[in-house]
């Protein structure tokens, strides 16, 4: 058999793992990984958590440059794919070079919403993707008093909680009525307030930024807020959401929808061009919805599953994406999980707690279970992702009538399924 | 630098020079240990880096915390007297010349 080459943009996440995993399952041909960031494909996370505090690269690597040699991936970095050239399948970097694909896995990513006010170039106003922006922030917060963070969103709050531990005054501006808003529940969001609050952040609710200003060095110093408030500040850090970075996607033909628009097998509308994790959209089958992921379990899931589609043997049926989503927070010293997409939820449930400190809230849509939200409780956590993985559908009836305890009722569910 | 060997489920051992102060599944990851995942880059919240400690070292380390003990409750691999979470071992020469065992699954 001719020996195929597989060619994986975007070298974080979803794309390290695709090149893994291609080889854990056999695949021997090719394989070309490539991003444009500089050195060797590392995890984002700890960005906003504890390289905060440790501010040690290495620990961040997914492996070592030597793994990457013993399983024959050519890693490039600094390289940035402009143009995808599907008629020749082969890939066009910025730098000119072109690379001939069999199978393309396009790994994008996000990249950091623009604000569309004046100032956002002053100095001091930052984001955080990448290593280099949080090593940016980290030089940036040894220097400042003040801090702003723009969205109380996951990483608006993880980066409020980490330098408020360094010592700043530390405010969030959230457009919502509420942080988190788009992704968890009520009660959770009003957990987090108030632990935040508790420990000195200043919230902002139902505001927006309309311009920030600088001093004479071209330093930020001041925001204005959509009601007139003037805040003063040394230090902005921009979480206001992200957007899939898809443009080479588009620019190729390939359909896009809120991200690359791929099927079940994820694969996009070209048969030999597959999209994963973060930069991808797809229909959530539990759901029925389309849907777009952003965090590390459905880059490393999918991935694995993309590997296993490339790596079958011909005629084998393609394996479909169906894994239960989960993701994962650190903030204000607690650990936040999310079993589920609970997105369309119309019915939330607060457990009893034996202790102030744990919480855990499920959602239900149409009656039937479909997530959870739990705070400090990994093993109510880890019992919602068992039983959303289970065939058999849960509704509210079979909570109630196991008291609401979820360890009960997914032995039930295991026993009787 | 600490000596420290995964064997796999299939009894293929690997020894590795682990860097002190790192914890075990960052060990196992940064060279490739595919038996660990790791996914929560060691935030105690994935029971995906699961490991059997042999002795002497069982007994010598740290107890579990209470988080520990929780996660331990959802392996995907049976819980066993000598499980570990490997993010919660610190790499240092106490822990020189251990062995893990790694699970069919995490
Ligand atoms: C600070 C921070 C904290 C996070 N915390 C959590 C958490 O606690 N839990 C969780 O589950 N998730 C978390 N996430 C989200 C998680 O990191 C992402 O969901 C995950 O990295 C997605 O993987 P990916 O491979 O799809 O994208 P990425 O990891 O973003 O990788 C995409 C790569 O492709 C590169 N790229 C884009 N376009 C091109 C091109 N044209 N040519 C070459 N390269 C290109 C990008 O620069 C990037 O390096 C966090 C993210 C951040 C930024
Ligand atoms: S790495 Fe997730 S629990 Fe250890």
């Amino acid at each position: 058999m001719i020996k195929q080459t597989v060619v994986i943009v975007g070298s974080g996440q979803a794309g390290f793992q695709t090149a893994a995993s291609l080889r854990l399952e056999g695949f021997e041909g090719e394989i070309i990984l490539f991003g444009d960031e500089p050195g060797l494909p590392y995890q984002r996370p700890p960005l906003s958590k504890t390289y905060f505090a440790d501010a040690d690269a290495q620990r961040l690597l997914f492996r070592n440059a030597d793994f990457f040699q013993r399983n024959r991936i050519k890693l490039w970095d600094n390289a940035r794919a402009a143009r995808i050239h599907r008629d020749r399948k082969e890939v066009e970097l910025e730098d000119g070079r072109t690379i001939a694909y069999d199978k393309l896995v396009l790994a994008l990513g996000t990249k950091n919403r623009e604000l569309p006010i004046p100032g956002t170039r002053l100095a001091n106003v930052l984001q955080l993707r990448t290593l280099k922006d949080a090593d940016l922030l980290r030089h940036a917060a040894k220097n400042a008093s003040r801090a702003v963070m723009i969205g109380g969103g996951f990483i608006g709050l993880e980066v409020a909680s980490v330098l408020r531990g360094e010592g700043l005054e530390v405010s969030i501006i959230e457009l919502e009525p509420r942080v988190m808003a788009r992704a968890v529940s009520k009660p959770i969001s009003a957990h987090y307030e108030q632990l935040h609050a508790a420990s000195g952040v200043e919230f902002h609710l139902e505001e927006s930024v309309t311009s920030l200003t600088g001093n004479k060095k071209g330093e930020v110093e001041a925001l204005t807020l959509s009601d007139g408030t003037r805040l003063n500040a040394d230090l902005v850090v921009v979480c206001a959401g992200v957007v899939p970075d898809i443009a080479i996607a588009q620019e190729a033909g390939l359909a896009v929808e809120n991200g690359i628009r791929v099927d079940a097998h994820l694969r996009t509308d070209d048969p030999d061009i597959f999209a994963i994790g973060d930069c991808a959209s797809f229909v959530h089958a539990a759901s029925n919805r389309l849907v777009r992921i952003e965090s590390v379990q459905n880059a490393l899931d999918q991935a694995k599953c993309v590997a296993k589609n490339i790596a079958g043997q011909k005629g084998a049926q393609p394996q479909a994406y169906d894994r239960v989503a989960w993701f994962w927070s650190d903030q204000a010293g607690t650990k936040l999980q999310i079993a589920g997409l609970t997105g369309p939820a119309d019915q939330w449930h607060v457990c009893q707690s034996d202790s102030p400190e744990k919480l855990t809230v499920l959602a239900f849509k149409d009656s039937q279970f479909i997530g959870a939200e739990t705070v400090n409780n990994a093993s109510d956590h880890m019992t919602a992702r068992k039983i959303l993985s289970g065939r058999d559908k849960v509704s509210f009836k079979d909570f109630e009538s196991s008291g609401f305890d979820l360890r009960r009722l997914a032995r039930e569910k295991t026993r009787t399924g | 630098m600490t000596k420290v060997t995964f064997v796999d489920a299939d009894g293929n051992k690997t020894t590795l020079d682990a860097r002190d102060g790192d914890n075990l599944m960052q060990a196992a990851i940064a060279d490739g240990i595919d038996g660990i995942v790791g996914e929560c880059c060691g935030a105690m919240m994935c029971a995906t880096c699961h490991v059997y400690v042999e002795e002497p070292h069982l007994t010598t380390l740290p107890q579990r915390s209470e988080g520990e003990e929780e996660m331990l409750e959802c392996t995907a691999s049976e819980r066993r007297k000598n499980s570990r979470l490997s993010c919660q071992i610190k790499i240092g020469p106490d822990i020189d010349g251990i062995v893990v065992h790694l699970p069919e699954e995490q």
